[in-house]
């Protein structure tokens, strides 16, 4: 009977599958799934650890709305995205564009950009707090060379997060490696025909690369935008001992993540930051299917000029 | 064209000059660009090893200068390396932080490999139910979860142990699964059913065909495993207590607390953490950029 033993081994496969992914599956609920149901279950209480939790209902999201640092952490979040997501990508494209123009020592000079971004955590945290320091600092002792007075960048409430910004494109070749790849897969056909129509280099560069490089530039916005949402560690790190707790000065620089984090392991406000957690969860869902929607307006998909 | 360049050959000549000029300034430009760049990118390393090198009461000369030069001359303290990484106990967190990293490589290494196979080879009912999800855990910001994780761990008595550090990686982990199950797709699966011909089962066939084959992929995720875990601050901070668990990045920060003038030790012992991500990175950095590029995805 060879259906039966099709159906059989099928069936064998669908087990083995299933053992295969288990320990994903278990991770899945262990570590996600089930905190994020936990979480908003623990955002409906009042809780310190160190007491039974008490359920409060929708008690800390109408906290939420009174808090003005919940606004302000929400606002600097958004001021961080926009540009540092923004202006990183100027820079790694405009690196990528640069190291495409078949030089040489590309590889080299494709290392130094890309460096960089792979060290990453306290040690780079550390040199820029040094960078930035207003009197002895590398950027104020380069600015000063050509005679302008630097500004106490961390330590002034406006110099902040640009400061935080700059050092974000410091680590623009990670997507640049990426752009560049992209650009080494136009094909050369698609730029030969432009120039036949008499296009010049900006025209080639705004009907041939542009429209071929936005499905890697539109996944490169998506996760750059989650990415700068969840990036408070280095913050946490830089802004030690400015002021009296991380995210100054006077929490210019307290981002979303920051004041999550705060709240739950400083504050030990469980309750509460549970709650900005799925509300953090929220806005991450609703900026990605936004994206998604808008990409349809600008992201070219090749396949789709078929039909 | 062809017709112009014959009726005016000097006008051609001219324009071709023109074009030649053209490139030689474009070349020029490109170049200098490229150059500016790199001394941009580069000074921070630079300051970084020139701050190491520096007197303590030289870091904070004014005005501040670029080279660690005394009276004139180039003085490198180099005992500024082995002095920094005694003022703690260094030896110490290196010790924990490759206890954690290494495990965190070989779980991910272990777990992420064989998930993947199931993705990228074995059909079931919901395979692509699961798969979807696995993406979608891919956009979840950790802050979502760190609440009931912390709380889960604190539930079975791993807090202030290395633990909670080490045993997610051995449940998977939803990137390098991806980064896997794309590179596993592309193995061509006439090398499964000749193997299965010959009376293989799929876990040989993970392990004998599938695995060998896969160098490139699984070193890249052992890159990227390494590289994030060593440089891992948070996670250390929410469960470690004690200063004997504590890793190189607690360690720094600690250093940091109890001696913020020293910024030249702080430097010189940043510097030795930051070397193996370093030999890392120049042995392989072939292996990085194809992982980096087989996935889209610039690291964590």
């Amino acid at each position: 009977m060879p259906i039966q033993k099709a159906d059989k081994l099928a069936k064998r496969e669908a087990r083995e599958f299933y053992l295969f992914v288990l320990p994903w599956i278990i991770g899945l609920i262990l570590f996600d799934f089930g905190p994020i149901v936990a979480s908003f279950v623990i955002g409906l209480t009042d809780w310190s650890l160190l007491e039974t939790p008490k359920f409060v209902g929708l008690q800390n999201y109408v906290e939420m709305f009174n808090d003005p640092l919940f606004f302000t952490a929400l606002g600097n979040s958004a001021y961080y995205g926009f540009f540092s997501v923004g202006l990183g990508l100027v820079v790694s494209f405009s690196l990528a564009l640069l190291l495409n123009q078949k030089v040489l020592g590309m590889s080299l000079f494709r290392t130094i950009f890309y460096l960089p971004s792979v060290v990453s955590g306290i040690a780079v945290a550390l040199l820029w707090s040094n960078i930035f320091h207003p009197d002895f600092g590398l950027l104020n002792t380069m600015l000063g060379w050509i005679g302008i007075k630097g500004p106490g960048w961390l330590s002034s409430p406006v110099w902040s997060k640009p400061s935080l910004i700059l050092m974000s494109l410091w680590a623009a070749g990670g997507s640049m490696v990426i752009y560049l790849a992209g650009l080494q897969s136009v094909p050369t056909h698609l730029y030969e025909a432009a120039e036949i129509d008499g296009a010049g280099p900006w025209q080639k560069f705004k009907t041939v690369t542009v429209p071929m490089m936005s499905p890697v530039i539109f996944y490169n916005l998506i996760v750059g935008i989650i990415a700068s949402l969840q990036n408070f560690v280095l913050v946490l790190i830089m802004t030690q001992g400015i002021s009296s707790q991380p995210g100054g000065p006077a929490n210019s620089t307290m981002m979303y993540g920051l004041y999550l984090y705060l709240n739950a392991f400083t504050f030990l406000k469980m309750g509460y930051a549970s709650a900005l957690a799925w509300v953090l969860l929220i806005i991450i869902i609703n900026i990605t299917a936004m994206q998604f929607r808008l990409a349809r307006t600008w992201v070219f998909y090749e396949g789709e000029a078929k039909n | 064209m062809a017709e112009l360049s014959n009726s005016v050959p000097v006008t051609r000549k001219n324009m071709s000059f023109g074009i030649q000029r053209l490139r030689t300034i474009k070349i020029i430009v490109v170049y200098g660009l490229l150059l500016g760049l790199s001394i941009l990118f580069i000074m921070p390393f630079m300051w970084m090893v020139s701050t190491s090198l520096k007197l303590s009461q030289d870091v904070f000369s004014y005005p501040p200068s670029f080279l660690p030069i005394v009276d004139g001359q180039l003085s490198l303290n180099w005992d500024n390396y082995p002095k920094g990484w005694t003022v703690l106990p260094f030896n110490t967190y290196l010790r924990n932080s490759l206890i954690v990293t290494l495990s965190n490589v070989i779980g991910n290494l272990i777990s992420c490999s064989v998930v993947a196979f199931g993705f990228a080879r074995l059909r079931a009912r919901g395979s692509n139910v699961l798969f979807l999800m696995l993406l979608a855990t891919l956009m979840i910001p950790r802050e979502v979860t760190i609440v009931p994780r912390f709380l889960l761990f604190q539930k079975m008595g791993l807090i202030n142990t290395l633990w909670p550090l080490i045993l997610p990686a051995w449940f998977g982990f939803p990137f390098f699964i991806f980064l896997l199950r794309q590179f596993f797709m592309s193995i061509p699966r006439d090398l499964d059913e000749a193997a299965r011909m010959d009376g293989a089962n799929t876990l040989q066939i993970f392990l004998r065909i599938i695995l060998p084959l896969s160098g490139p992929a699984l070193a890249s995720v052992a890159i990227f495993a390494f590289i994030g875990n060593w440089s891992n601050y948070l996670d250390p901070l929410i469960y470690i207590r004690s200063q004997s668990l504590y890793t190189l990045a607690l360690g720094l920060n600690l250093f940091r607390g109890v001696n913020l003038t020293a910024f030249n030790y702080l430097m010189a012992v940043s510097i030795i953490t930051l070397i193996p991500v370093l030999v890392i990175f120049f042995l392989s950095q072939k292996l990085f950029v194809q992982g980096v590029q087989l996935t889209g995805m610039g690291g964590r």
